[in-house]
């Protein structure tokens, strides 16, 4: 269903994209404010980082917002119910995004189902590899969403045909070494790279880490379906504030 | 992935996909190492030459005689190189690095033991070394953190989360997923992904081969119990591992910190505080809330204050193996006490947890029965900490004037 959605959408658009925002940072008011001014500004599609105390994967800027969001009292249950409401008042599709130990607290089938409920259409767990996942497939099979697995530069092709057997709506390719929200270089390697994880999926590419303006967005074209801009928002609501998101989008593409 | 290292549901391999690469290249590698003879042989010369094994195993008479019970003995960890059954790992990590070829190590750390041990080797080995340390770990063990820089090595204080021994080890894995290419991440406990619960196991071995040797060829016959504190679990599966299969208690003791019923501690297995979780990369049991985060722990003994344990450990715990007991800071800091005055030995904070389990039980045991006690490191590090526990005029005097003296 997401990947006809987001090829459905490719026939009208060179590539789409993609936006992450930590839930319940700065607070879940202005995190819905963020979600209004980044559909307005023709988003596609977002994911919804459900906050948790040692996301090994983020670097500094998700880092805090994820570290501010549970200080100032984010909790499952309303991340939960904020996803209720984005999903409700916003046509675009939402992803949640996730380290595996709060699916797994929460219970694995009991998550996929409370997806399932509120609409939103798939996950992204970066420390769960299809190896730890077995519950998590199959729940996420039960309620037909999509899971979403990760590509990375270091991923061998023999790799990526076994992640891309268990990945349904696009793959997610990192597209470089390290954490999020550092500057990536947008270069010949990164275009061979990317033609790597075409051979070996039919699933639209999502390319992440480090996009952060045109320029990128429009290296991406042809390469790549959907460009992700994931710390750079965080960055710009705590630089210039909630205000700025919708230009800061609208200048991409 | 190659392997996911599971103990009976506990342990695995949840790792980010950028590092499942760096992974099979090292279970490849410690998987041909533990299957070479060579290699072993290669790491205990090293360790004897190099630190000081076999450490010897001491009767505490005088401690024996004052409880009454239990014939007391010490295996003496603290007499390794920097001071702490660390050296055991760093040292067979160090090996496999050079076998991998690559150039730069990095560490996290709690007390220091483990980082001022990383350092060391890398010192030793010729490799660039990054330490990542809480920045409330810095403060409270200072003396480490001066000698891991005049080791050479760059100490990194971690301001994340609650800036202790898990904010380092996530900092870690954030530079790694960047430099796996030259990087090896020297995890210093039996946690994290697998391989590291049992390739640190394993290393840590020695302690256990070398005690069970020791005790028959002294008293002809095993222990009735072996007592060892538990941060990530590696002196204490180090040392209980030889005995197994052999009738002998075995107990791992906690962190209590300021007492279990004031949630303060950092007794993942010996309080109902926990629960069966996944973070860093393994599944075991967490200090953790309702929604899956982690908690704050509390310790006087900062290699014991973690939110997890050594999926080894939580497996022995479920199948009623190995017996999990706490100590409070201020058994801790009595038990410390005693021992340096009756056996004029220095256990740290971390080690003084076992000490004080095995006085509470001694006791009531008989003189036919005989314990071991695993001193897994020296107590010269916390001389801030302990000066503190003991409100030392003659110390705080000192520490005043040496301020004056830096026109502080």
């Amino acid at each position: 269903m997401l990947k006809s959605y987001l090829k459905q959408r490719l026939k009208e658009k060179e590539i789409l994209l993609m936006t992450h925002i930590v839930l319940g940072y700065p607070t879940f008011e202005d995190a819905f404010r963020i979600i209004e001014a980044m559909v307005n500004a023709g988003v596609d599609l977002m994911e919804l980082q459900i906050p948790f105390s040692e996301p090994i994967a983020d670097g500094p800027v998700i880092l805090h917002a994820n570290q501010k969001a549970l200080a100032e009292g984010a909790t499952v249950q309303k991340c939960m119910d904020f996803a209720r409401k984005a999903v409700k008042s916003f046509d675009i599709p939402f992803l949640f995004m996730s380290y595996y130990n709060i699916i797994f607290k929460y219970g694995v089938d009991r998550f996929a189902g409370a997806m399932h409920n509120r609409g939103i259409v798939g996950a992204i767990v970066p420390d769960l590899p299809p190896e730890e996942g077995e519950d998590y497939l199959s729940a996420m099979e039960k309620y037909h969403l999509s899971p979403i697995f990760i590509f990375s530069p270091t991923t061998p092709e023999e790799r990526m045909t076994y992640l891309n057997s268990f990945g349904k709506g696009f793959i997610y390719c990192v597209a470089r070494k390290g954490v999020t929200g550092v500057a990536t270089d947008f270069s010949r390697q990164l275009k061979e790279y990317l033609s790597r994880c075409r051979r070996a999926t039919d699933l639209p590419l999502a390319l992440g880490f480090g996009v952060k303006e045109r320029e990128d967005v429009d290296f991406l074209k042809g390469k790549a379906d959907i460009a992700v801009i994931g710390s750079e928002t965080i960055r710009l609501v705590d630089t210039a504030g909630v205000g700025a998101v919708g230009e800061f989008i609208n200048s991409l593409r | 992935m190659k392997d996911r290292g599971y103990y009976e549901g506990f342990g695995g391999a949840y790792l980010p996909e950028i590092l499942i690469a760096t992974f099979d290249e090292l279970v490849e590698t410690f998987q041909a190492a533990k299957n070479d003879p060579g290699f072993w042989r290669e790491y205990v010369d090293i360790m004897s030459t190099y630190s000081c094994r076999p450490t010897p195993l001491t009767f505490a008479e005088n401690l024996t005689r004052k409880f009454g019970g239990a014939r007391i003995y010490i295996k003496r960890e603290d007499l390794n190189h920097t001071g702490a059954h660390k050296a055991n790992n760093v040292m067979g990590q160090g090996l496999l690095v050079k076998r991998m070829g690559k150039t730069r190590v990095i560490a996290e750390t709690g007390a220091g033991q483990h980082g001022v041990a990383a350092a060391t080797m890398a010192a030793r080995f010729g490799f660039k070394c990054t330490i990542y340390m809480g920045e409330v770990d810095v403060q409270r063990q200072r003396p480490n953190v001066f000698w891991m820089e005049r080791l050479g090595a760059e100490v990194i204080t971690v301001r994340e989360g609650t800036r202790i021994l898990k904010d380092a080890i996530n900092e870690s894995f954030r530079d790694w997923v960047t430099n796996m290419d030259t990087t090896h991440y020297v995890l210093g406990t039996a946690c994290g992904p697998h391989p590291f619960p049992e390739m640190v196991s394993f290393f840590q071995s020695i302690i256990g081969k070398e005690a069970r040797e020791q005790i028959l060829e002294i008293e002809g016959r095993l222990p009735s119990r072996i007592y060892a504190c538990v941060g990530g679990g590696s002196n204490a599966l180090g040392i209980f591992q030889s005995f197994l299969d052999d009738p002998v208690e075995l107990v791992g003791v906690e962190a209590a910190g300021k007492g279990l019923e004031t949630g303060q501690h950092a007794s993942r297995l010996s309080s109902k505080d926990a629960s069966v979780g996944v973070a860093q990369g393994y599944k075991t049991y967490f200090l953790q809330d309702h929604d899956g985060q982690m908690k704050e722990t509390h310790s006087v003994a900062a290699g014991l204050d973690y939110v997890g344990v050594s999926p080894i450990l939580a497996n022995f715990s479920e199948k009623g193996r190995i017996r999990f007991e706490s100590a409070t800071d201020k058994d801790v800091v009595d038990a410390l006490s005693l021992t340096i005055r009756k056996e004029g030995l220095i256990p740290a904070l971390e080690s003084a947890h076992a000490f004080a389990q095995a006085f509470k039980e001694a006791s009531a045991m008989s003189k036919e029965d005989i314990v071991l006690i695993n001193q897994s490191g020296r107590g010269d590090k916390d001389i801030f900490t302990v000066a503190d526990a003991f409100a030392d005029p003659k110390w705080q005097e000192f520490i005043k004037n040496k301020a004056e003296e830096y026109h502080a």
